[in-house]
């Protein structure tokens, strides 16, 4: 895993006393509510319906054991003993007062984290395949590229006031497990004929109101000149992007109102100039970044088995792991939906639980992913059966992994000021309605998602299944699609008709789910059978 | 307008007046002096670059703080050789003087005046850098590696 130097150290602690100061100014009156928001939303603080919420960075989904009981230290010390983990592969904490938040920076700057750039209408954090450095489908660990492009965002002066947030994924298989044409710039890091390493560049993808798959713009740029290309991308859209409304401010309308082609030129065109100016930091320190993720330390000549004794354990261990490229050892995800609990909750106990285990049993790491769910990387075979035991024992031994209990929800009207409607209740009743593991195990791979609003934080369009949560006066209303899906094969969900109740909408997904059933053929998934049967029987059952 | 010049530079201030874009492109190339010209978020910087050599200053606005599009201007500007004065005017708030200062801009005339001191203070608020830009400092990548 990455570790800080001297000036990584020091930008984050400059960044604290910077913070310090402001809020000491507002807490002193000195600075107004108007002032004081673009400041604090600069470092990740949003105001939400009832106090204040705080969002920490993980970059690319990747944390260590140490910072990750820190994040459970923090949330019993400053929280209501709880954090959230959301769909950037953050951490939110609900429940924070404004004088704590200096205080919680600095103990976040003494194991390498911050909020830096975790909202507002900048670079945002970057985000990764959670199985990156483990998956054995995988070209190369993409996390030093997102490295790279993480310090050349951070606090970068031309990009602080973009016409809207952006959001940068970098993966490195063709499996695509970070939604990554969903992202502002998509990058797929590929080799090319000549067998070098570079970037594939998408751009222009997004969800929220317009959801669009991003096209791709370069099919190659030389891993040595990523920087630069990421420096034009953006550019062209500073200077280019709408500003005259808000929800056509992101780069996905930009590149589909002029074109991709016309956005290519631009971007080239940029590109050719600013390669003149020597921006790109060099080989040597691609591979001073690179170092520190290229052996966590795996073994070889592991035992490359595993008793499955356990019937239990055997569903879990089918369900919830995951080949890793290193004989002997698996990927664990660790499920953060128990039924009718809060998708991407955990208390902090089970944080610091999480992070022992990853300390006793998997090299140190963690990752979250954007799925809500939190990754083991590195587990050796051997050790899996304790590790389900001490998960069980803590409540976090869910074997729902991609089944339709593993939901993806937004915060919703529960904490967020611009929700119509809530998700986290509905997604509760979902899973309490689809308790029985062998029903989900028959219903196969379902991905559910919900969304309290048009912004599409909880990814509806891209659910095999969407949710999302609709005003009609006054009333809250939930709209059902299908066929979306955020993998290698992506696609943007369609909407089955008029809107429901939230018991109305869990009766019509349950009579989807009837449809499928009776109509897969053998080896279909959920979205297999939608794409080849269509809409038409699903919304007979559904409304006929 | 209450605003009071903040200044990083050692020449004199022009006193040619400030023309808009338009004018100045439309203005005689042979007439004596440097120009001043003023260009606002949605005007193209590109259409100064052949004309550098006879501008003193360049004053870029900035009618709301959250419109970025000045400070791609100012690099713009720098990367083409610009070594007038480039001042960014209007919305300009104290917490955005050390970004401005990385893109370029070396003057700073705020709608609301920002005292001397808080000023420089801000822009000194970093103390790396991790990019390379137009204002001559070494990133963190560089010092890294001994460049
Ligand atoms: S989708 Fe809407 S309701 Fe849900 S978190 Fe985003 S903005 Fe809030």
């Amino acid at each position: 895993m990455y570790q800080y130097d001297q000036y990584d150290q020091a930008m984050v602690d400059a960044r604290v006393d910077e913070f310090r100061g402001q809020v000491l100014r507002r807490l002193s009156g000195e600075l107004t509510e108007d002032q004081f928001k673009p400041l604090r939303l600069k470092n990740g603080l949003y105001l939400q319906l009832h106090a204040y919420m705080l969002r920490v960075a993980i970059p690319y989904g990747t944390l260590n054991g140490r910072q990750m009981r820190l994040l459970g230290d923090i949330a019993d010390k400053y929280d209501r003993g709880y954090g959230h983990f959301t769909t950037r592969q953050n951490i939110q904490y609900n429940w924070i007062k404004l004088d704590d938040t200096p205080d919680i920076l600095a103990e976040l700057a003494t194991v390498e984290m911050h909020a830096i750039q975790t909202s507002g209408n900048c670079i945002r954090n970057i985000s990764s395949d959670h199985m990156a450095g483990a998956a054995a489908d995988e070209l190369v660990d993409p996390r030093p590229y997102a490295e790279l492009l993480r310090q050349w965002s951070t606090f970068h002066p031309e990009f602080d006031y973009l016409p809207r947030k952006f959001k940068i994924a970098v993966i490195a298989s063709d499996t695509d497990r970070a939604a990554m044409r969903l992202h502002d710039i998509g990058i797929q890091i590929v080799k090319n004929d000549a067998g070098e390493i570079g970037a594939k560049f998408h751009v222009g993808g997004g969800m929220g109101r317009t959801p669009m798959i991003g096209p791709m713009i370069r099919e190659f740029v030389p891993a040595l000149q990523m920087v630069s290309y990421a420096e034009a991308c953006l550019r062209v859209y500073n200077r280019y992007g709408r500003r005259d409304n808000k929800y056509k401010a992101r780069i996905k309308i930009l590149v589909h109102e002029i074109g991709a082609d016309e956005y290519r030129r631009q971007v080239e065109e940029e590109f050719a100039h600013i390669l003149t100016l020597g921006l790109e930091p060099p080989q040597a320190e691609f591979d001073r970044i690179a170092a520190f993720f290229a052996d966590p330390g795996l073994e070889s000549g592991v035992l490359d088995k595993v008793d499955r004794s356990d019937p239990d354990f055997a569903l879990w261990l089918d369900q919830n792991t995951a080949p890793h490229k290193q004989p002997g050892y698996a990927v664990v995800v660790i499920s953060l939906k128990p039924t009718g609990g809060i998708p991407g909750d955990a208390t902090a106990d089970q944080i610091r639980l999480m992070a022992e285990l990853s300390t006793a049993y998997s090299l140190d790491e963690l990752r979250v992913t954007h799925t809500q769910n939190i990754v083991l990387p590195h587990v050796k075979k051997a050790d899996l059966y304790t590790v389900w035991q001490k998960l069980d024992a803590a409540g976090l031994g869910s074997a729902n992994l991609d089944l339709i209990s593993d939901i993806i929800a937004c915060p919703g009207l529960d904490y967020c000021s611009l929700a119509n409607a809530r998700s986290i209740p509905l997604a509760q009743k979902i899973s309490q309605r689809f308790a029985d593991m062998d029903r989900q195990r028959d219903l196969g791979e379902l991905k559910l998602k919900i969304s309290g609003c048009i912004n599409a934080c909880g990814h509806h369009h891209a659910g095999h299944i969407g949710i999302l949560g609709v005003d009609k006066r006054g009333i809250e209303n939930f709209q059902l699609s299908f066929g979306g899906s955020e993998a290698a094969d992506t696609s943007l969900a369609d909407i089955t008709g008029p809107g429901f109740s939230e018991d109305g909408v869990v009766d019509a997904l349950e009579k989807a789910t009837n449809v499928y059933l009776a109509q897969r053929a053998e080896g279909e998934r959920f979205l297999d059978t939608y794409r080849r049967i269509g809409m038409a029987p699903f919304k007979e059952a559904i409304y006929g | 307008m209450g605003e009071t010049l903040l200044r990083y530079r050692e020449d004199a201030v022009t006193g040619a007046p400030v023309l808009s874009l338009e004018d100045f492109l439309a203005s005689d190339p042979m007439s004596n002096g440097a120009a001043a010209v003023r260009i606002t978020p949605g005007e193209d910087a590109r259409a100064l670059l052949p004309h550098l050599g006879r501008i003193a200053l360049i004053e870029v606005t900035f009618p709301a703080y959250t419109d970025g599009r000045g400070y791609s201007s100012a690099r713009i500007l720098r990367e083409q050789g610009y070594t007038g004065e480039l001042r960014a005017s209007g919305d300009v708030l104290i917490d955005q003087l050390s970004h401005m200062c990385r893109c370029g801009f070396d003057a700073f005339a705020p709608a609301k005046p920002i005292a001397a001191g808080a000023a420089a203070k801000a822009v000194a608020t970093w103390p790396e850098v991790y990019q390379k830009t137009v204002d001559g400092r070494s990133p963190i990548w560089a010092k890294r590696h001994g460049l």
